[in-house]
């Protein structure tokens, strides 16, 4: 009887996480169904699911009328450098906190994350005002500074975890077996370290591929990367929704991949430590 | 070889003082035990004389050599943890070669070194795993592998075997006394089990809230414990101490007797009480005999043979000349 309870229970449970998933999905899947529609397929009332005529026409038109690897390559871009000008500050940042650690450590790692408690609108005018001074606006590496300050605190955060998890037992065995600085932090701590530091890379990337409002905000022509792209579809003079829907394709198609490949990771990097 | 001395040595952390000034001779080859409760600064001692913390002031001399500064890697210690503190990302074979690794031995050398520690731990058919895929045991046993190799000046054992079963707890420590016995290094071994202190020491430095209470061998201590803590923390199960008028009557403030001291009766002694738990062990039964007048409860050993229900009434005899007199401030009167 216990049995067939527990049995029910899973098939309820595997049930509803299949809803949640498939409504969390639908947004994406709607968009690359609609992707390969004709434009009046895709305002069509009522929508029509899988049996419309397959088209690769809105590839071929966003193709011809903007140049994808430019944004495509402003991403990568902002993206990469973001994340690895992130990593140089976050990891030396994090490690003094975790090994290091003083009076004031869980003070500090509070009031970096309170900075993302503040709206980002609301620093918007003086960023614009000092990007127009420093002659920032619409280049790469302004943006790639402001989207590496935005991920900052969730960088130190989820490497300070990490590194709180390797046991300071370790690193005194490594001392005591004779190990200095320098062979502590090549052969122990950096192999220990690596997990995470993969993840939280990982992660960052795709926070940094996907930010939208100070790439918006902050680039024209030049330095406009994925997001901007998907944003020019979206024209005030009449949608186009199949034309829209193949950009986003287009644009989420890279670090849908990279998401896929690396679940795993990803998945340990935002429950880490969470559970012990 | 590894004489350890310690002069006027004390550690503070901010305003608390963990160890007030401490003087210690620690002999070349001599297995000394730290045994203490919980908080008395037996770790911290080790943690002082291995170099991963600071002293606040005095000086530790190694060989000689003044060494309260030398950071822990050129001490020439090794340490075993009680976490074992394994590298997890290596095999078993590459936490062993570790120190000669980092010692810049050549990689023959280092393979016959970690063979050879291998085959006298037992550990030749796992040299190639990892510490995930061993046992408690086992990680211990590699633990230690990866200090005899780089034979060190004296080993350091912090709490080793609290992390492991009780059996195994057994074993091990035949195993640590076998290889003191093979090694005649100086070793160190800090543990709050008074048994483990017992079994293995040639000397037992008791220690309670940063100060030594006795150094003394452990027959040393168990006949002639200088002070009331020492005598209730030697022994298994404890010392019975009485004061009040049965005590006065020895010119003493509190007097003590092992439970093994006592001859116990159903007809007649010294003292008389009630049966109430009953500890059998086969070998020996303890028995807690309540309502004497004396103590909430005094503890007898007897035979495992001998057989009183709960509720008897019983009689006690102590042994007078296995009486331990002690003054009203705690220490014990000659």
């Amino acid at each position: 009887m216990a049995r067939s309870v527990t049995t029910q229970r899973k098939s309820l449970n595997t049930f509803i996480a299949w809803t949640i998933g498939l409504l969390i999905f639908f947004p994406i899947l709607w968009t690359i169904l609609t992707s390969f529609k004709t434009e009046a397929q895709a305002i069509a009332d009522p929508p029509v699911w899988f049996f419309f005529d397959w088209t690769l026409e809105n590839y071929r038109v966003v193709q011809e009328r903007s140049n994808y690897n430019r944004f495509l390559w402003n991403s990568i871009i902002i993206a990469g450098g973001s994340t690895i000008l992130g990593m140089i500050i976050a990891i030396p940042a994090a490690w003094s906190m975790a090994f290091v650690p003083s009076r004031r450590t869980k003070d500090i790692l509070l009031w970096m994350l309170s900075t993302k408690m503040l709206p980002a609108v609301g620093v918007l005018y003086p960023i614009y005002l000092i990007f127009i001074q420093l002659g920032l606006l619409d280049t790469r590496i302004g943006l790639t500074i402001v989207l590496m300050l935005i991920n900052l605190p969730i960088m130190v955060w989820m490497l300070y975890t990490y590194f709180k998890e390797i046991p300071g037992e370790i690193l005194e065995a490594a001392r005591m077996d004779g190990a200095g600085l320098k062979e502590e932090i090549l052969y122990v701590l950096t192999p220990m370290a690596i997990p995470g530091i993969a993840s939280t890379v990982l992660l960052n990337i795709i926070l940094a591929w996907n930010e939208a409002f100070w790439t918006l905000n902050l680039t024209a022509a030049r330095a406009a990367p994925l997001t901007a792209f998907i944003a020019s579809y979206s024209s005030p003079e009449g949608l186009f929704y199949a034309k829209l829907s193949a950009a986003s394709t287009m644009a989420i198609a890279p670090i849908l991949i990279l998401g896929w490949f690396s679940q795993k990771q990803l998945v340990r990097g935002l429950t880490f430590g969470a559970v012990k | 070889m590894g004489q350890i001395v310690l002069e006027q040595v004390t550690k503070s952390f901010g305003d608390v003082t963990v160890i007030p000034p401490l003087d210690l001779i620690i002999e070349d080859g001599e297995f000394t035990v730290f045994v203490g409760p919980s908080g008395c600064g037996k770790s911290t001692l080790l943690r002082l004389i291995a170099g991963l913390e600071d002293v606040t002031s005095g000086e530790i001399r190694i060989d000689g050599t003044p060494s309260a500064t030398t950071p822990p890697a050129k001490r020439g210690l090794a340490m075993v943890f009680q976490s074992y503190a394994l590298y997890p990302h290596m095999t078993v074979r590459k936490n062993i070669a570790f120190p000669l690794r980092m010692a810049g031995l050549d990689r023959a050398e280092q393979d016959r070194r970690v063979e050879q520690a291998a085959a006298v731990l037992n550990l030749t058919d796992y040299l190639d795993r990892r510490p995930g895929q061993l046992s408690g045991g086992q990680r211990q046993r590699v633990a230690i592998g990866r200090a005899i190799v780089r034979e060190p000046a004296a080993f350091l054992f912090d709490e080793p075997l609290s992390n492991l079963d009780a059996a195994l707890r057994v074993g091990m420590r035949l195993e640590i006394s076998e290889l003191h016995n093979r090694l005649k290094t100086t070793m160190i071994y800090v543990t709050h089990d008074q048994v483990e202190a017992m079994t293995m020491a040639d000397k037992i430095v008791v220690l309670r809230a940063g100060h030594i209470e006795q150094v003394g061998s452990p027959l040393e201590l168990y006949k002639a414990p200088r002070n009331l803590f020492v005598a209730g923390f030697i022994g298994s199960p404890r010392m019975n101490l009485i004061g009040g008028a049965e005590a006065a009557k020895h010119n003493a403030t509190t007097i003590g007797i092992r439970p093994e001291h006592i001859s116990i009766s159903a007809e007649e002694g010294a003292w008389s009480g009630v049966v109430g738990v009953s500890e059998h062990l086969g070998s020996d039964t303890f028995f807690h005999v309540q309502d004497t007048g004396l103590a909430e409860t005094v503890t007898v050993r007897a035979d495992g043979e001998v057989n009183f229900r709960h509720g008897d009434r019983i009689y006690l005899t102590p042994r007078e000349e296995r009486l331990h007199r002690f003054d009203e401030q705690g220490l014990r009167i000659a």
